[in-house]
């Protein structure tokens, strides 16, 4: 039950010894896979800078599982899932905690292998820093470039390369720079300029937590204390002020305030600011606070602010600087992870949830699909997951946004499966697509653009005498996205076949007739008005409901997808 | 005198500000969140995080204690003081059938009797009051499993978490959307520490059972536990009941929480023991210990 000494810590006069918490908060991700490792890097700092408490040590100590590896298995502190350790292997994203007496960092601890893309960029996502581990005795491999380009495709500001098992080649000054150089020539193709490369063997802690005696021509930092020293990036106070709204405060009729953390910039009161959508300028009246109101607020901070004037503005709506406002726009261009095992549909309808907005939108065009290994642009057709990819997005509602490179904030978005409600994709902004949306307010619609906003062409289904496969076609198409109407035998006379055909056709939807019999000339008719490519004369033996509808929406999908392919070659 | 240098504090503003704007979400995006009070330290600052959430409007959900009945009386006393003291509507759910069929510790072990009065009774008390959404005041560094939480914690209809199939998370976009029946947990708490919650305590003089403090207490040692004896707690042949001067880590319930010996009578005094102790708070919770791996069952079952 004794406590293990600590080293003496010197003390401040209020009898608060010094180590422990200081400063700002630092995150920083990880990725690696079994052997590279990984969680043994972890483990050694965590163990070094004490984080790791003894009755979790002894836990590993007792652990049934055993992946004996020397005399404390550090990666048995970290894989924190009954799974993991089973199969030794790191899954999901863990967030780890430790600090020094400068500051306290939060790790996210990502997989390495390829399958778990979406996790290093989730891990990536809030980090200001990325130790990216490269075995020295394999040199630059696959995963360290992976790595490295996620890191840097989610606006990680500074990659450190941590050149591991140093051990294992006897501390070799000639392998540490041939990798070095290798490894900044790779960064700097993907645009990285800093790179910050040191020695390490995280086994036996040389340049962990502290300098190593073996590696006297390494004379940087180690790896912690360089960590210690970094500026976390955070966004510029000096960029434009973005102000997301929340959440309205409004305890009685005589107080209205809004709430929010601030994205960029800096708030003060008195200061201008443009709310959006409704472009009315106002100035802040105030900053609120349960205690102590503060005069202004930085990026980061979360904060209640009332108005000089009586406006509109809810949840979602933004506060932004007057000098510079967000692109406002329901187009975008944007680089995508995808991140579900069911592949990106360009015609399913998705919701975008970006900063407190969420709008229904369509990832309508892939315009390439990069190869994470070597950073090829690729054509490709779909989008499955862990891949990434530069897309069109269309949204039905108008977002307020920035380039992510400028904000992570007003530059993000996740997509949301509406029927599972799962995350399927993260995205990051690059732009705004502009040239058609002018044009297009000065004419009516096309047809063209209504196939691209329906995601289908107009079609025509001919089904008789069964009323409820009918409805429930219906039913399946519209909750699938597409634009659909059902036309029963009691929806117009006979003699108005031709003219509602005609609208019908014009007007983009999918229309379902469902007469009680054939007359076969109707049936003639509807099918010039369409044209043989898109009408669909369904017979239907003695399927069930369930079964004849399913196949008439797979021949359905067959035939939108070869319709938005052959647009794409025209175009 | 400044017990904490303001550069010091930097890291606590950022793991406030981030508590806060998880708060804020939620209340925005769920029709029925509840914050899950547990009456100890992590509660009591979760609760101080929505008093400034909200400022200056009031906390807009209600919040749920799970009485196990076997709770500290102090604990119970504290909890409704501080709910009328920070104006917050408290909801209190027992188990109160199984407590009925005499639901123990001593009878049924403590996996069985935390299954009863605390899963199922969270369960059935969210059910109860139709809430969609649940803050909870859990860290991730607590236990190794809680590690990969996420912030937003789906559970299905029947309360179970699948943590091998969890939602990503991203940035600071939280994906609340869920069916009917089926609900999220929240964690506004995730990225702080232990030490942290204590420095917050201290730096915001946010009020804490006083069981958290070192005194004098009636208590009997039995193996590496020190039981406070209390109604309820069993000697065991031969074992005598003897004065420790000792504290609480954390809060849980009276035959199930281990006491530790300290001196540390004040926050301060506490912040300092800790700087010079190396082992987890949630040790001394014989709940844990019960087989590797044990807050991951219990976890997916629906507990916190």
């Amino acid at each position: 039950m004794a406590t293990t000494p600590v080293e003496p810590t010197p003390e401040t006069k209020s009898g608060i010894p010094k180590p422990v918490s200081a400063g700002t908060l630092l995150r920083f991700s990880t990725a690696g896979s079994v052997d590279d490792g990984k969680s043994t890097l972890i483990g050694r700092l965590l163990y070094d800078s004490q984080a790791v408490l003894e009755d979790q040590l002894a836990s590993v100590k007792k652990s049934k599982i055993n992946r004996a590896a020397g005399p404390i298995d550090f990666s048995l502190l970290t894989d924190g899932l009954r799974a993991e350790r089973e199969q030794g292997i790191t899954i999901d994203v863990a967030y780890r905690y430790f600090s020094t007496p400068r500051r306290k960092f939060i790790i996210a601890d990502t997989p390495g292998h390829e399958q778990y893309t979406r996790n290093m960029a989730t891990g990536s996502s809030t980090a200001d820093a990325s130790v990216v581990l490269v075995d020295a005795t394999k040199g630059v491999l696959r995963q360290s470039r992976r790595h490295a380009y996620i890191a840097h495709l989610l606006g990680v500001q500074h990659i450190i390369a941590a050149v591991n098992k140093m051990d294992l080649v006897g501390f070799s000054q000639d392998v540490f720079e041939r990798i070095v150089a290798e490894f900044q020539q790779f960064a700097s193709q993907l645009g990285i300029r800093n790179v910050y490369a040191v020695p390490v063997s995280a086994l036996e802690g040389d340049n962990v937590v502290r300098g190593s005696k073996r590696m006297p021509w390494f004379s940087g930092p180690a790896l912690l204390e360089y960590l210690e020293q970094l500026p976390a990036s955070g966004a510029s106070p000096d960029a434009p002020l973005r102000f997301p709204v929340q959440y309205v405060i409004r305890p009685d009729a005589s107080f209205r305030g809004f709430a929010g953390q601030v994205a960029s910039g800096t708030l003060h009161a008195g200061q201008s600011v443009v709310a959006l959508p409704s472009k009315v300028k106002t100035r802040i009246r105030s900053i609120v606070a349960f205690e102590n109101e503060p005069l202004s607020a930085a990026p980061g901070d979360s904060v209640t602010v009332t108005l000089e004037d009586e406006i509109d503005i809810s949840r979602g709506d933004i506060l932004a600087g007057e000098e510079q406002l967000p692109s406002v726009g329901t187009a975008l261009q944007a680089m995508i992870v995808w991140m579900h095992h069911e592949p990106l549909d360009p015609h399913k309808i998705y919701l975008l949830k970006h900063t407190a907005r969420t709008v229904r939108a369509r990832i309508h065009q892939i315009r390439y699909r990069v190869d994470i290994n070597t950073l090829e642009q690729l054509p490709s057709k779909k989008l499955d997951m862990n891949d990434i990819a530069k897309v069109d997005v269309k949204t039905t509602l108008p977002l307020f946004f920035d380039p992510y490179r400028l904000n992570r904030t007003t530059g993000s978005f996740i997509v949301i499966d509406p029927l599972t409600n799962v995350t399927v994709g993260a995205g990051i902004i690059e732009g705004a697509i502009e040239e058609q949306q002018q044009a297009s307010q000065r004419r009516h619609s096309t047809r063209e653009e209504r196939v691209l906003r329906f995601g289908h062409p107009s079609g025509a289904v001919w089904l008789k005498g069964r009323p409820h496969v009918a409805e429930l076609l219906e039913r399946r198409l519209f909750d699938e996205g597409w634009h659909v109407q059902l036309a029963g035998p009691n929806d117009f006379l006979a003699h108005e076949l031709v003219t509602v055909a005609k609208a019908y056709q014009l007007s983009g939807h999918i229309t379902i007739f469902s007469p009680l019999d054939d007359g076969t000339d109707q049936k003639r008719v509807v099918r010039a008005i369409y044209g043989p490519d898109a009408f669909f004369a369904v017979k239907i033996d003695d399927d069930t409901d369930e079964e004849a509808t399913e196949r008439i929406m797979k021949v359905l999908r067959k035939w939108r997808d070869k319709q938005s392919d052959s647009q794409k070659e025209n175009s | 005198m400044p017990l904490l240098e303001a550069s010091r504090l930097e890291h606590l503003k950022m793991l406030e500000a981030e508590s806060i704007f998880i708060l804020r979400e939620a209340a925005a995006e769920f029709a029925h969140p509840v914050m899950l009070y547990s009456i100890g330290k992590d509660s009591s600052v979760m609760l101080r995080l929505a008093q400034k959430a909200f400022y200056p409007g009031k906390i807009p959900f209600p919040l749920l204690h799970i009485d196990t009945n076997y709770k500290f009386p102090e604990m119970i006393e504290f909890r409704d003081w501080y709910a009328r003291h920070v104006g917050a509507e408290l909801i209190v759910h027992k188990n109160q059938k199984a407590l009925d069929e005499g639901a123990n510790p001593y009878d049924l072990g403590t996996q069985k009797c935390c299954g009863l009065l605390k899963t199922r009774s969270l369960l059935d008390g969210l059910a109860e009051g139709g809430f969609d959404a649940a803050f909870g005041g859990a860290r991730r560094d607590e236990e190794k499993s809680r590690a990969k939480e996420r912030v937003y914690s789906f559970r299905d209809s029947l309360g179970q978490w699948d943590p091998k199939n969890q939602r990503p998370e991203l940035w600071n976009l939280y994906n609340g959307r869920h069916h009917k029946g089926e609900s999220i947990r929240v964690f506004p708490l995730s990225n702080w520490t232990e030490f942290d919650v204590w420095l917050y305590i201290h730096a915001e003089k946010i009020p804490i059972v006083p069981l958290y403090f070192a005194k004098e207490r009636e208590v009997v040692v039995r193996g590496n536990s020190i039981l406070v004896l209390q109604t309820g707690v069993h000697l065991l042949p031969g074992e005598k009941p003897q004065m420790v001067k000792c504290r609480m880590r954390s809060l849980g319930c009276v035959p199930c929480t281990g006491a530790i010996r300290s001196d540390a009578d004040t926050v301060p005094k506490i912040i300092e023991e800790m700087i010079s102790f190396r082992r987890s708070e949630r040790e001394n919770r014989v709940i844990d210990h019960d087989e590797e791996g044990s807050m991951e069952l219990k976890k997916r079952e629906g507990y916190f």
